[in-house]
């Protein structure tokens, strides 16, 4: 049963991360692509919603620090290093933000059953 | 702070294996978590609100009745645009939850994989089989849209499906199950101390344990008991053995089985026999095959119990429509099957007296200190820490030579004198 891989990339795990279940995906809205795009919006949201939260907190901490002056955090530059690590951070925002597309690919590819065929299956006696 | 503040993912029981949260992973889980209370409390009322004043009234114009099955409520609601943008906004928060707690797994699962092998390492406790297969109602679909379900390893003794799971069960339930996720074991814990004190099991069986988390409230109310727990899952049972262990909870063996067979334990040899929202994750072939597996392995006098939610007999359709979601629209195919059975005549068909069943309500016990007070009027059909348990004490009427009427085992609501709730 134990996958015979000893480790996983960083690469692998972002894809893991969002990878589809093994099913075909319902789709309610007329148009699929109008639910991927909601679906989309709803990430996003989620995004800006933890951003604010964080935000919030580093405010908090700096003014109990007495640490920064208000207004600082407009003028900062970040160095090279830290651009790289944003750069791998943007690349698992966006896969996240993009999981539905991701999902849809990977149905594609796959041969799932419909529920349907698959209820009917399991409901034989 | 308002008491209509939820509590945040971080006051979960950190036990050893369980799952570390940075800021932003807390933040993400505590959102999604406010978005199923908000889909489910200020969303979904309004699905009810279109199936009275649009959707019911347009299927009596066209058929002159009103509909009769779960499945012509649903013919209809989905061409509904109030039910479609809930379900549409539903099933995608299930899959965000899914990957924002895979993310976090993912991220450290090096070290608890760590963790988790030396717990196994020589230890009896927990018990492998290579030669058990995923069954197809386990196997089919990855169950409640969870990728790689409850068995799947991407890498040598991964067991990120596991912790995926243990962490993510908060954000569904809103943290109602408790500290550990453990409201229905707590709840079977806490039935059996108030109703039940003079019962004391000797031997436990919890088939369909997953991480443990459900049994483990059994194995520390009852310490002199020798608990084991069955599962098909590898990574969940090695999972669930390190989180025991981290526990201090030494009375529980976690044992890869298929629950059908379970020729390895002899007849009669458990007094108490337990499974955890389990049979609506069966099918129509494996079901009766484990009850009678039951049956055999359940000591004469000894209590089989078996959390869930409610049969949809005697429900109104919409009621039954809404509780099915789950069926077609979360990997759940064996949910509504399940729930319409006759239980009573399926017990009978495997060996139990129909006679001895039982319902009774069991409502999750956390701290309320911490996660407030359940509510008993905000179910979420199926999702929501309040369930029906469906039991027998084995043998009981024919030992109180109680006369089987043709009435009670026609009717085995008549059998409600447990209710507990």
């Amino acid at each position: 049963m134990s996958d015979t891989k000893k480790h996983l990339s960083d690469v692998e795990k972002v894809n893991l991360a969002g990878t589809k279940a093994k099913g075909q995906r319902p789709y309610f809205l007329a148009q699929k692509q109008t639910e991927q795009a909601l679906s989309v919006a709803m990430s996003l949201a989620m995004e800006l919603s933890v951003t604010k939260e964080r935000l919030a907190s580093l405010e908090c901490l700096l003014a109990d620090k007495g640490i920064i002056e208000k207004g600082e955090l407009d003028g900062y530059q970040p160095s090279k290093d830290e651009v790289a690590k944003r750069s791998l951070e943007t690349q698992a925002y966006l896969a996240r933000v993009l999981r539905i597309m991701q999902q849809d690919k990977e149905e594609l590819e796959s041969n799932d059953p419909d529920m349907q065929t698959v209820q009917d299956a399991l409901t034989k006696w | 702070m308002s008491s209509n503040a939820l509590p945040s993912w971080d006051v979960l029981t950190k036990h050893a294996v369980f799952p570390s949260g940075n800021h932003d992973e807390v933040a993400r889980l505590n959102f999604l978590t406010h978005l199923n209370v908000h889909l489910s409390n200020q969303i979904l009322p309004g699905v009810k609100t279109a199936y009275d004043k649009q959707v019911k009234p347009a299927i009596i114009a066209q058929t002159g009745s009103e509909p009769t099955s779960r499945h012509d409520v649903r013919k209809h609601m989905l061409n509904n645009g109030y039910f479609q943008m809930w379900s549409a906004l539903r099933r995608n928060t299930m899959e965000m939850r899914h990957q924002a707690a895979r993310s976090q797994v993912l991220g450290q699962i090096e070290n608890i994989v760590e963790k988790v092998d030396k717990a196994c390492e020589g230890n009896a406790n927990i018990q492998l089989d290579s030669s058990v297969s995923i069954p197809p109602n386990v196997g089919s679909v990855d169950i409640h849209c969870q990728p790689g379900c409850y068995y799947q390893e991407y890498f040598e003794n991964d067991v990120t499906v596991a912790a995926s799971y243990d962490l993510g069960l908060f954000v569904t339930t809103a943290g109602l199950l408790g500290a550990l996720s453990d409201g229905g074991g707590q709840g079977i814990a806490n039935w059996l101390k108030t109703q039940h004190p003079d019962f004391s099991p000797k031997r436990i069986l919890d088939i369909g344990c997953t991480v443990g988390h459900n049994a483990l409230p059994l194995a520390q109310h009852f310490p002199d008991a020798q608990v084991i727990a069955v599962d098909v899952a590898r990574p969940s049972l090695r999972y669930a053995h390190a989180r025991a262990a981290s526990l201090g909870i030494e009375n529980i063996q976690f044992v890869q089985a298929n629950a059908e067979e379970l020729s390895q334990y002899d007849d009669g040899s458990f007094d108490l026999i337990t499974t955890s929202m389990f049979l609506h994750e069966l099918s129509h072939q494996s079901l009766p095959k484990i009850l009678k597996t039951i049956h055999r392995l359940l000591a004469d006098g000894g209590l089989n119990l078996h959390l869930e939610q409610p049969q949809y007999a005697g429900m109104d359709v919409y009621q039954q429509f809404i509780r099915d979601w789950d069926t077609y629209f979360n990997n759940e195919p064996y949910w509504g099957p399940m729930h319409e059975l006759d239980l009573a005549k399926v017990f009978a068909e495997c060996g139990f007296d129909p006679n001895d069943l039982f319902d009774v309500g069991v409502v999750s016990k956390v701290d309320e200190k911490i996660f407030g007070k359940p509510k008993s009027d905000g179910e979420d059909y199926g999702r929501s820490p309040v369930w029906n348990a469906i039991g027998l004490w084995k043998g009981q009427s024919a030992n109180n030579g109680a006369k089987k009427s043709a009435k009670n085992s026609a009717k085995k609501n008549a059998n409600m004198s447990e209710n507990a709730a």
